[in-house]
């Protein structure tokens, strides 16, 4: 019984890992509407970047604070290039134009930064913690801490100022937010700035896990189940998706494995997230879109 | 010229607005008065939405100039619009649909939150009684409109009628000076357009709310308005008293027929 604890603890810490990449993304659907294809590759960027400048010899919170400017820079150009002219527009035209953004950010950082591989050691020790006899990830607790942070300030932002309720209604009907007097531009920007923050937490996190290299954009595939169970407009529900998906691929791992074929931790949660496309589309904590025809 | 006088509350001066070489409006002039309900009648493509539309800014017209509350702009912009106490509901109804009745009438209190978000985050500061007070003053204009029974239903639930109100409200939370009101009256029944007819009536007089609104029903605007401007094909044909637009020869040719 303890083994399983640990196991599922293990894969409920590894499951906040993936939610960090998926908040990425809901903030973006949040406003928008539409399924933001780059935030992968503003992760890889974001990581890339904070690896480079302390490589080049800057400080830690300097690093941190450069990258956090470059972020919220690159929100501001992807505002006034990408999406002003695209007000109105449908949501899948927006959602090509992410998917071109994604080529051209992860381009743009591997021209800037070169596309070695590169270590990233946050200060953290990687060494096992025993708290009533299981051993739990140091580095998953802390990266734990840092979710449950920003999941916390993140849904007070959201939910209780002005700038959340602009942010609902921009993504429901730009026209309309304008009417009330909401400066699209405005709420764009902020909303792909804290998008960009939180790219470079999970960059930092998942950066100093795997290493910051090219594939670091492909942590937006994890995502996807999570999203998909969790609902792509709830915040919460990218935590909960994340641990159920975590949790989930642990367990059957270490249960399910020896019967069918170890390594099915990787296909698992498309599985889990297929099931519930057929039960609930629209996620556990999804709004069900009302549409009248 | 006249010189604009202090009643003059939206003076357009020769307003001019084509798209790729289509002319929507042709130098349109007109004062509205502060308190007046103005109409806006003439037929379909005559360019009404599209001069409301000049009017909270989101279209920019290439020529002329429009003096709102005192200043003279060449162009307005949505959010100054706004800020300066422009409100509108639009012809195909532009409600946040995944919202509740009264979180639609919220927003259109959100310009007028003072706190900061680090106070709205923490419920600190001024934020609480600033929220109390948002909230009272949006379940009173849901009340006025009686629209509460509904209020924590999601608008894309309701009924067309209904939801023509809760654009009303949302559109009156802000506390207009002046509210432009696209076709607020289509598709209704004669019983719900006088309804709609005497809540624009009690607005202009409860609040001293100047409206601008376009409508197809003759009855209904020569009934409502104080004053009525006549457009076709983006120009101007009438401009007047009710009387004066139903004697205008122009008019009667053009739109109101023999």
């Amino acid at each position: 019984m303890q083994f399983f604890f640990e196991v599922l603890i293990g894969g409920l810490l590894a499951g906040v890992m993936y939610a960090l990449v998926a908040i990425g993304f809901v903030l973006i659907y949040k406003a928008s509407g539409v399924f933001n294809f780059a935030q992968g590759a503003m992760v890889l960027f974001a990581a890339l970047t904070f690896v480079s400048l302390l490589e080049r010899g800057f400080p830690f919170a300097w690093a941190f604070f450069a990258t956090l400017a470059s972020m919220v820079a690159l929100a501001l150009l992807i505002e006034k290039v990408v999406l002003r002219p695209l007000v109105n527009r449908p949501p899948i035209i927006l959602f090509m134009a992410t998917l071109g953004l994604s080529y051209l950010i992860e381009g743009l950082a591997q021209f800037l930064w070169g596309a070695q591989v590169h270590g990233l050691d946050l200060g953290i020790a990687d060494e096992p913690l025993e708290i009533r006899g299981m051993l739990l990830s140091q580095f998953d607790l802390f990266a734990a801490a840092t979710a449950a942070g920003l999941v916390l300030a993140l849904s007070l932002l959201f939910n209780k100022t002005r700038i959340g309720l602009s942010l609902r209604a921009v993504a429901d009907d730009p026209l309309a937010s304008m009417a009330v007097g909401i400066r699209l531009p405005r709420i764009w920007a902020l909303v792909w700035a804290v998008a960009g923050f939180v790219g470079l937490v999970a960059g930092l996190l998942w950066g100093a896990r795997l290493g910051v290299q090219f594939s670091l954009s492909l942590v937006v595939l994890k995502a996807l189940p999570v999203l998909i169970i969790g609902g792509f407009s709830s915040i919460g529900g990218a935590i909960v998706g994340g641990l159920i998906i975590g949790a989930a691929e642990k367990i059957a791992e270490i249960y399910l494995g020896p019967i069918i074929g170890s390594g099915i931790e990787n296909w698992v949660p498309y599985v889990l997230a297929l099931v519930f496309l057929l039960v609930r589309p629209a996620g556990l904590f999804g709004e069900r879109a009302i549409e009248r025809v | 010229m006249r010189a604009p006088t202090d009643s003059v509350l939206l003076r357009l001066d020769d307003i001019s607005l084509s798209f790729k070489g289509i002319k929507a409006i042709t130098s349109i002039s007109f004062d509205v008065k502060a308190g007046d309900i103005c109409g806006l009648i003439g037929p379909n493509g005559a360019g009404k939405s599209s001069l409301l539309n000049v009017i909270n800014g989101v279209y920019h017209p290439q020529s002329g100039s429009i003096r709102y509350a005192g200043r003279t702009r060449r162009r307005m912009r949505a959010h100054q619009a706004a800020e300066g106490g422009i409100a509108r509901t639009f012809q195909n109804i532009a409600l946040f649909k995944g919202m509740s009745v009264l979180d639609n009438v919220l927003t259109g209190r959100n310009l007028k939150r003072r706190s900061s978000w680090v106070e709205q985050m923490l419920r600190v500061g001024r934020a609480p009684r600033e929220d109390d007070a948002h909230r009272l003053h949006a379940e009173q204009i849901i009340a006025f409109l009686q629209i509460h029974p509904w209020r924590h239903v999601l608008v894309g639930t309701l009924p067309y009628g209904l939801q023509k109100r809760v654009e009303l409200a949302r559109a009156l939370a802000s506390e207009p000076t002046l509210l432009l009101l696209d076709e607020p009256m289509a598709g209704m029944n004669a019983q719900e357009k006088a309804q709609m007819s005497q809540f624009i009536r009690d607005i202009n007089h409860a609040f001293g709310t100047t409206v601008v609104l376009i409508e197809h029903d003759i009855g209904v605007v020569m009934g409502l308005c104080d004053h009525v401007v006549v457009l076709d094909y983006g120009r101007k044909i009438g401009d007047g008293t009710p009387a004066q637009v139903r004697a205008n020869p122009a008019v009667i040719a053009a739109y109101l027929g023999t």
